[in-house]
């Protein structure tokens, strides 16, 4: 379907433009807008491979929950809001490039190990096990006991998180 | 194309439609009005007195509140696909959640009895 892999395109090249920006802006607010815009993107991606319910948890948590934590996070340290040329420097471009390339490198190999030659048609029973009502289906009747486990996970996220603020 | 990307299509569209109307406002905005830059402009607005100082840190217990959230929203995320097959799940569905909510408000009751929520 060429309208999906045109879809494609727009937005992994904006996604990447924005990644770009989120390492290049100097100014530190800046950045983390860029990033909303680089997790809209694979958001829009999660829509393109039929997985709605994902892509709107991307949506819920990332952009709305995960940048908002990252904005407060900005407003608690010192950061430098203005022009600051060094102070956002740490000039670890070449570590950057050979880690950036690694990971690059890992999921190459996964992607091709997992799907390589294999094709994935579109239908509508695609779409329909990345509806709301399917994920759901599989977490309360198949992953209960994951399902529990998470909450565990985020009561010891919570828990942890007070003991760290109340250090004051 | 089939159903599903026509729907999301008219998503796309709709973000369109609003980011042309957002920069042909601006844009209008940019040629319609006179263009006379001076210092004082350029000041932050703030309440008509001169702003004092650069960066504000601000308290560590706005950080509590936008990281309780996150728990929050978290939660949330796992209540829609349950809401949405309440009928089917029934009681046992029920339970499940319950205990999964009851374990987050455990959570929310120790930092209450810690004080966070408190402000003083």
């Amino acid at each position: 379907m060429w309208e999906q892999q045109v879809a494609f395109w727009v937005l992994a090249v904006a996604m990447a433009a924005a990644a770009i920006g989120v390492v290049r802006s100097r100014n530190i607010v800046h950045a983390a807008l860029f990033l909303v815009v680089v997790l809209a993107g694979a958001a829009a991606q999660y829509i393109l491979l039929a997985a709605e319910f994902v892509a709107w948890v991307q949506v819920l948590i990332y952009i709305g929950a995960v940048v908002v934590l990252f904005l407060f996070g900005i407003m608690l340290t010192r950061a430098p809001m203005h022009d600051d040329a060094g102070a956002l420097d740490n000039d670890q471009r070449w570590g950057g490039l050979v880690v950036a390339l690694f990971v690059l490198g890992v999921l190459i190999a996964l992607l091709v190990n997992a799907f390589g030659g294999k094709k994935i048609h579109f239908s509508n029973a695609l779409v329909s096990l990345g509806r709301t009502s399917h994920v759901g289906t599989d977490i309360f009747r198949v992953f209960v006991v994951p399902f529990e486990v998470v909450s565990m996970l985020l009561l010891a996220a919570l828990v942890g998180a007070v003991v760290l603020a109340r250090k004051d | 194309m089939t159903e599903f990307y026509r729907q999301y299509l008219s998503v796309a569209v709709l973000i369109g439609a609003a980011a042309l109307m957002f920069g042909a406002m601006l844009g209008a905005g940019r040629l319609l009005r006179p263009n006379r830059p001076q210092p004082e402009k350029f000041i932050t607005y703030e309440a008509g007195s001169d702003p004092v100082g650069g960066w504000g840190q601000s308290n560590v217990r706005y950080y509590v509140y936008a990281l309780l959230f996150v728990m929050f929203d978290v939660e949330a995320v796992f209540i829609f696909p349950w809401a949405v097959n309440l009928k089917s799940l029934g009681v046992y569905g029920l339970i499940e959640m319950a205990v999964f909510i009851i374990v987050l408000t455990l959570g929310l009751v120790y930092a209450w009895r810690k004080g966070v929520l408190r402000w003083a």
